[in-house]
């Protein structure tokens, strides 16, 4: 744990599974955001990433459904919220941006309603009242002639623009979480460079937390104060950043950081060149879920699941039964 | 920090595009012309429509008895034909613009509603619209009618009646692609409700094609209501109705042709406009049938 979540946590997720048509896309993962820290949740594709996310803002596809855990925002427990309490929570004290910058903002509203939508949503004010805290907020992101811009409509902007004004629109009510979902995985080299730069420098002013989700070490790199890896819907490896980065202590870890080239700007999908396919989430393997793709795999992976802390301390935790043998794993 | 000059992009708007000019140019004065006759029907007619006159009956165009000018002839009472037109102009525009909007609003609400809401909505709703397609709409509208009695109300209601299926549909379909755009999924994580995101993200930008629908639908109306007139069904003598003009105006077409020709050719008029202007709008608003015409 660091410095930050040693008090109260913002978020803290624990024991957390969801559940599509019987399959446990989520298995008991537990984890903790702290104020003003940026958390990140990588892994493969279909790892699960999202799901955690959807649980935690109550808006899960219809298949999917929360089967056990608790989500703390504060000290409420929101898996027990009914519809209408996490409406008011939702876009207010957490809030959420997507991928795809441009068709996430309505085609047919001006840039500033859009900004202002959560005071409106939240707070009952018109949008003309919310219209001089939207353009500070258009402001605070970065975007030039605020004035101007916010009466513009989405296809006037670029991409860049675009994740800019999602950002804006999150984080206007001061939420105190906020997750991004890959927000930058659209955008070219550079503009994201500068969106995660702008997500860094703008926690500070409402001591939001940030939990973002991505498939990029890079990103993770440049960003987070502190890493969840997960494999196959359960957290493998915990740890502050740099801890990963010089001391990996799961074997799929390694092998994760193994891909990522020493050239930046190449460092998309990489997370697909580890040898071998996820499985099915249908029929994940007994044991430990890695074993089918693990070079460490034995019967003892076989039998039964490491859970977090196996081994390590409290702040670098590692789910592997085999941890004395990691240095065999390039 | 401050945005890169690559972040500017400049966009062309949709809108912009001047679909209005040239080759429609006719056909929206034609439709502006019919809507000011209605509009102030009782000032450009140059007489009193029910006014009889029985020395001036079946008077020719540019007869003058008695110091009054029948401009495009007289009717079998005696009455101007010019003048009865213009004022059957107010009826066919007025029962076709209140029974679109009618059915519009009714089908629109009730197809997002199964659009948005999914699940036992829309089974019901969609079922519904299903059997009301499948039965001619002129049959449905005449029986209605005949059960309902005539009149101009109760033949506004009729055809909202059977009209509202198609914009439900339309607008079903619009909504289930609609709300699956990031940006309606986005206006849930903010914790907008239902009746906002309905209202302000999904019908804006549904509106087009229902306009379309609408614009095609009013040529329709027109139509419609001309028919029920026509039939006695519609709004009753001494009421000035193109359709009921024509009914009459049957039984003199060897005598005294002018009384059927002169409404048929309004109504010919005004709904060939109305639809060419609602062709014109799908082009504009479907850059996809556009592409599939000129091919
Ligand atoms: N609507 C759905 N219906 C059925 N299964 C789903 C649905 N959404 C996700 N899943 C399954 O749930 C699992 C977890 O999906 P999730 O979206 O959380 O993955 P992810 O880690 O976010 O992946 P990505 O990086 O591709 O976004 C996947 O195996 C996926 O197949
Ligand atoms: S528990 Fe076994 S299979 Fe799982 S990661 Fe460790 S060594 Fe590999
Ligand atoms: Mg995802």
């Amino acid at each position: 744990m660091t410095e930050r979540t040693r008090e109260a946590p913002v978020l803290a997720v624990r024991d957390l599974s969801v559940e599509i048509e019987g399959r446990r896309v989520v298995d008991g993962v537990s984890l903790d955001v702290g104020r003003a820290e940026v958390v990140a949740l990588v892994g493969e594709s279909g790892c699960g990433k999202s799901m955690i996310a959807f649980s935690i803002m109550g808006l899960l596809p219809a298949v999917a459904s929360v089967e056990t855990g608790r989500i703390l925002l504060g000290s409420e427990d929101l898996v027990a919220f009914d519809e209408e309490a996490m409406r008011a929570v939702r876009g207010d004290s957490m809030a959420m941006i997507f991928q795809e910058p441009v068709s996430s903002l309505n085609p047919l509203m001006k840039v500033g309603e859009q900004v202002a939508e959560s005071l409106v949503v939240h707070h009952g004010v018109s949008t003309a009242a919310a219209w001089g805290e939207a353009i500070d907020m258009l402001r605070q992101v970065g975007i030039p002639e605020p004035e101007r811009r916010a009466r513009q409509l989405p296809a006037e902007l670029s991409g860049g623009m675009c994740q800019r004004v999602m950002i804006a629109s999150a984080l206007i009510s001061q939420p105190r979480l906020l997750i991004a979902d890959e927000p930058t995985t659209a955008l070219d080299v550079t503009i994201q460079a500068q969106i995660l730069k702008l997500m860094k420098d703008l926690r500070g002013l409402g001591d939001t937390a940030i939990l973002i989700i991505t498939h990029d070490m890079g990103v993770v790199a440049d960003i987070a104060d502190r890493v969840c890896v997960m494999y196959g819907g359960r957290i493998v490896e915990t740890a502050e950043v740099h801890e990963i980065f010089a001391r990996p202590s799961h074997p799929y870890t390694r092998l994760l950081l193994g891909t990522i080239p020493k050239l930046t700007g190449q460092r998309k999908h990489l997370l697909r060149s580890i040898e071998g396919t996820v499985p099915d989430v249908s029929e994940w393997p007994s044991g430990c879920r890695f074993r089918t793709r693990c070079p460490l795999a034995d019967d003892a992976c076989a039998n039964v699941p490491p859970s977090l802390p196996v081994a390590g301390d409290e702040a670098h935790q590692s789910a592997c039964w085999h941890l004395d043998r990691l240095a065999e794993v390039a | 920090m401050s945005a890169l000059p690559h972040e500017a992009v400049a966009v062309e708007r949709p809108f912009r595009r001047r679909w209005w000019a040239a080759p429609m140019l006719p056909f929206i004065l034609i439709f502006a012309a019919f809507v000011l006759l209605a509009i102030f029907a009782p000032l450009i007619a140059p007489y009193e429509p029910n006014v009889q006159n029985l020395l001036g009956r079946l008077k020719p165009p540019g007869a003058v008895v008695r110091g009054v000018t029948y401009v495009l002839g007289s009717d079998e009472l005696g009455r101007d034909l010019l003048s009865r037109l213009i004022h059957g102009a107010r009826m066919s525009l007025a029962a076709a613009v209140l029974s679109v909007m009618l059915s519009g609003a009714v089908g629109t609400m009730l197809g997002m509603a199964a659009g948005y809401a999914r699940g036992w909505v829309e089974a019901v709703v969609m079922r519904i619209v299903d059997v009301f397609l499948s039965v001619p709409a002129v049959l449905l509208a005449i029986i209605t009618v005949a059960v309902l009695g005539p009149g101009f109300t109760n033949v506004v209601l009729v055809l909202a009646l059977t009209r509202w299926p198609r914009y439900a549909r339309v607008a079903y379909g619009q909504t289930l692609s609609v709300a699956n755009m990031p940006y309606v999924r986005l206006a849930r994580f903010m914790g907008a409700g239902r009746l906002r995101i309905l209202f302000v993200h999904i019908l804006p930008n549904i509106i087009g094609p229902l306009t379309v629908v609408a614009t095609l639908e009013f040529g329709l109306m027109v139509l419609f209501e001309a028919s029920l007139s026509f039939l006695g069904l519609g709004v009753q003598p001494p009421t000035a109705s193109w359709g009921a003009m024509l009914s009459v105006g049957r039984n003199y077409v060897s005598s005294a042709w002018w009384i059927a020709t002169f409404p048929g050719a309004c109504l010919f008029l005004l709904v060939l406009s109305v639809n060419l202007i609602g062709d014109s709008l799908r082009d504009l608003l479907d850059p996809k049938s556009r592409t599939r015409r000129k091919e």
